[in-house]
């Protein structure tokens, strides 16, 4: 009569093998699972993918390629990592990479022409301080009177995306233009790109970051207590831990780190300021920040695979793939490696005798 | 009288990845017996009473009832063999009634409640045993003590023939458990048979007929209650571990007064009185304890005190300091300690390691960081004192403390509170739930500050535990504070009483 039970435990350490392994297997059940989509709309799949594979990673146009795409998913997906390390659900990256495209954009196409390495630091700072301030907000509200930041910074996404809307439709739209775009910034303003190779330096500021937030959050005392925080919010008031200041400064942090994604993609790759500029850069940062498990060392590489991930669903269209395949194909390898993860940190193991375990450890061992 | 066999338990072995927690044990109960399960916890008394119940497999072994070989599959199978239990933590519906409540326990298939045969029933158990309950009360109304009984009463309900009560004393006052012990009594005379689980060797020897004694998964002795001593009991559940005693230091006629509280009034989380004009003095050197059945205000006292839970109205003062205003890190400083009651949700922190559990409250300081950068050696240099002093034993300084036994936790977080020598220890329940020897360790601790100077606030509710320690004893009932006595001229007849809320 049992029909057999399906338990289901924490695992306590994760071999690396398994933390590598595990996403390619669950990538290769990804391909599987698309196939069956390929094959549907008359095309062979391994065709497809050989062509997906062979555009994106497997030479050096590809993978600059990848890097480039993978730019303001980086600065994003180290964004959505700091806050998610104090287990604040900012999902506003999306928004605050506009309000410092906004704020920086403005300086760069309006602004007073400074001398110049002084001009791009500027524009560094207010893309920052926009993206920064806009967080500050959620902060706030949620620091003094406990809102729930996953609503305002989602609401707030919509308020600085329709913003950046009308600017590029309305007042800073380019003469003999149609499209919802701005002048291009002044020339001597755009990053240039590492020797020959064809990366924008704006990966330096990615790096630079990355490097920054491990070492901060491992080593200071500040990342310390994000840390108590993250754990147990209780016991961090019990050692006196000021919880109210650490949700300012680690979502204002997030935020200016969102709003460099604005300033990476403006000066470094489009050189205007455009509507829709950050294009679900901000969600794809909060999958990154995931599937990195919050390490910002991570954060760097998982951004180039799903930015090259992008590049060969577009690569595919081509072949005369479907656009709306091409995204279902990046759908459905990105849900299973994020549901794959689950196997990295659970153990499942089925019983075919029943035995009603309680879901307790007891405390045998002293 | 003639004694028939009920249940035997043959050979049970129960494994739990490389612990042992049952190593081969025979348990046999007599019908009307009430029947003791003494042992240290971590001793295998749960482990062995989950698997009569059918929440465990064992890995080997039989059990007998009333002769026949069964299996016990499922709690359902335990039901239907008449088996119950009352746990530690009750399992009632606070917004239903004691009816209600036991009606949805009995699992029959009958769509609509009978609530005047019911509330019949209840009244006739009622009587019959001296079980006080009330079938029409709504649970979230009624004391512990009359939860307890309404948890009693369901296994009476459902006909159960061995009834198994885990710590039933635990959470009673005196008086309510002696109580609780007579109907215990009346329904083995019933032809019940009784198991309790417990850790206390005076009312093992007081109220069962017959006592086995687990260490270590293994049944260590069996004895029938009139054999039983101390001496024999305390042999078998410790073994041959002696314990020693931190001595006493006679107090200081000069001990200058440390805290004052004044008309402290304290909210819970509700936003209801929990401390309701509260008012005492305490001294260095000493050793002061608030003794209650749980839930009465002391959660809330040790929070305010500690700077963790606002004031409504009232006063602290320490060193003759208003501190009524200051935060948490501010009191930190000023030297209060405080050993939170749960210290798995407040005091530690259970996903991170030992080092970073030790610097909780120094992380700032000097020794411990330099321009806002964690020292990493000193970190590990203190860890490493904490662990060889207090005898830690642990699988490594880097894994999360959650992976350490209950004792040793404690041990690091008495050993991080007493670490800065500080002027006032707040201890709420240091020694819950842990082993003898862990507790002792822990209690000589606390011995050991009192006699340096400090003070040490000692929240408990085991009354022999603040008879051993104390040298002022406060009751706290309801939120008010019943009375203070020299724990020299009191007794445990009277802060029975004064837990209970009589007025002196």
């Amino acid at each position: 009569m049992s029909i057999g039970t399906i338990q289901i435990e924490k695992k306590h350490t994760v071999p690396l093998k398994n933390k590598i392994l595990n996403p390619i297997v669950f990538v290769l059940i990804g391909l599987v699972f698309s196939s069956v989509l390929i094959i549907a709309v008359g095309f062979n799949p391994i065709a497809v993918y050989s062509k997906m594979l062979s555009y994106s990673f497997l030479n050096l146009r590809g993978i600059n390629g990848s890097i480039k795409a993978g730019l303001p998913l980086m600065l994003c997906g180290l964004s959505v990592s700091i806050a998610f390390k104090m287990n604040l659900n900012n999902i506003g990256a999306e928004g605050q990479y506009a309000m410092g495209a906004i704020l920086g954009g403005a300086f760069a196409l309006f602004g007073p022409e400074l001398p110049m390495p002084l001009r791009i630091m500027v524009m560094f700072l207010l893309c920052a301080i926009g993206g920064g301030l806009w967080a500050v907000i959620a902060a706030a509200l949620k620091a003094f009177w406990n809102v729930n930041e996953t609503i305002v910074t989602l609401m707030q996404n919509y308020i600085a995306l329709l913003f950046l809307d009308y600017l590029c439709y309305g007042p800073w739209m380019a003469k003999k233009q149609t499209t919802a775009i701005s002048e291009a910034i002044p020339k001597e303003m755009y990053l240039p790109n590492i020797g020959n190779s064809g990366i924008s330096t704006g990966i330096l500021v990615a790096l630079g970051i990355a490097i920054l937030l491990y070492i901060f959050l491992k080593y200071t005392t500040a990342g310390y207590q994000i840390e108590v925080i993250r754990n147990s919010r209780r016991s961090a008031e019990y050692a006196g831990i000021n919880v109210k200041k650490y949700i300012l400064i680690v979502l204002t942090i997030s935020g200016a780190i969102a709003g460099l994604a604005g300033f990476v993609q403006i000066t470094g790759i489009v050189h205007r300021v455009q509507a829709q500029l950050p294009g679900g850069s901000g969600y794809t940062g909060i999958v990154i920040a995931y599937l990195s498990r919050f390490n910002p060392i991570a954060v760097i590489i998982v951004s180039i695979l799903l930015g090259g991930l992008e590049n060969s669903c577009a690569a595919v269209q081509l072949m005369g793939v479907p656009s709306q395949i091409a995204t279902m194909l990046q759908g459905s390898i990105m849900i299973s490696v994020i549901a794959g993860e689950f196997f990295n940190h659970y153990k499942v193991s089925f019983n075919r005798n029943t035995v009603i375990s309680q879901n307790k450890t007891e405390g045998v061992a002293q | 009288m003639e004694k028939t066999i009920l249940l035997e338990m043959k050979g049970i072995t129960k494994r739990f990845g490389k612990t042992l927690a049952n190593d081969n044990v025979n348990l046999r109960l007599y019908k009307g017996e009430i029947h003791a399960l003494l042992g240290e916890n971590g001793a295998g008394k749960s482990t062995l009473m989950n698997i009569l119940l059918g929440i465990y497999k064992p890995n080997s072994g039989e059990i007998f009832y009333k002769g026949k070989k069964v299996s016990i599959k499922s709690p359902k199978d335990a039901a239907e063999l008449g088996i119950g239990m009352v746990h530690q933590h009750f399992e009632l519906i606070p917004t239903l009634s004691v009816a209600e409540n036991i009606f949805l326990s009995m699992g029959r298939g009958d769509f609509i409640l009978n609530r005047a045969k019911m509330e019949e029933t209840i009244r006739r158990f009622s009587d019959k045993f001296g079980l006080a309950v009330d079938p029409g009360a709504k649970v979230w109304q009624l004391s512990v003590g009359e939860q307890q009984r309404v948890e009693i009463m369901k296994l009476l309900c459902r006909d159960c023939e061995i009834m198994i009560l885990d710590e039933p004393s635990a959470v009673l006052t005196p008086q309510e458990s002696r109580e609780m012990f007579k109907t215990l009594r009346k329904m083995a005379d019933d032809g019940k048979t009784v198991i309790f689980i417990s850790h206390k060797m005076n009312e093992v020897m007081e109220h069962s007929d017959r006592i086995t004694v687990l260490k270590g998964g293994r049944v260590e002795d069996e004895m029938p209650a009139g054999d039983a001593t101390v001496e024999r009991l305390t042999k078998a559940v410790v073994g041959s571990r002696t314990l020693s005693k931190t001595v006493r230091k006679t107090t200081k006629e000069n001990a200058h007064v440390l805290l004052e509280v004044e008309h402290l009034h304290v909210r819970n989380d509700k936003g209801l009185d929990a401390l309701k004009d509260v008012s005492f003095s305490l001294r260095s050197g000493e050793i002061f304890a608030i003794a209650g059945v749980a839930g009465n205000g002391q959660r809330e006292l040790a929070e305010a005190l500690a700077g963790l839970r606002k004031v409504a109205s009232g006063k602290i003062m320490m060193n003759r300091r208003d501190i009524t205003k200051m935060n948490a890190k501010q009191r930190i400083s000023m030297g209060i300690s405080f050993i939170p009651e749960d210290r798995l949700k407040m005091g530690l922190i259970p996903g991170m390691n030992m080092k970073q559990n030790a610097i909780l409250k120094k992380f700032t300081e000097p020794e411990f960081s330099r321009f806002g950068f964690l020292r990493s050696k000193p970190i590990k240099a203190v860890t490493e004192r904490f662990i060889e002093t207090h005898d830690i034993k642990n699988g490594g300084m880097d894994l999360p403390v959650s992976m350490m036994s209950g004792g040793n936790q404690q041990k690091l977080l008495v050993a991080r509170e007493i670490h800065c020598e500080p002027a006032l220890v707040i201890a709420a329940y240091p020694v819950r739930g842990l082993d003898i020897g862990a507790a002792e360790a822990i209690n000589n601790i606390l011995m050991e500050q009192r006699n340096r100077g400090a003070c040490v606030l000692l929240i408990s509710e085991e009354l022999d535990e603040i008879f051993e320690m104390s040298d002022r004893v406060a009751v706290l009932c309801d939120g008010k504070l019943m009375g203070i006595r020299n724990t020299s001229e009191t007794d445990y007849e009277e802060i029975g009483r004064l837990m209970s809320g009589e007025p002196a």
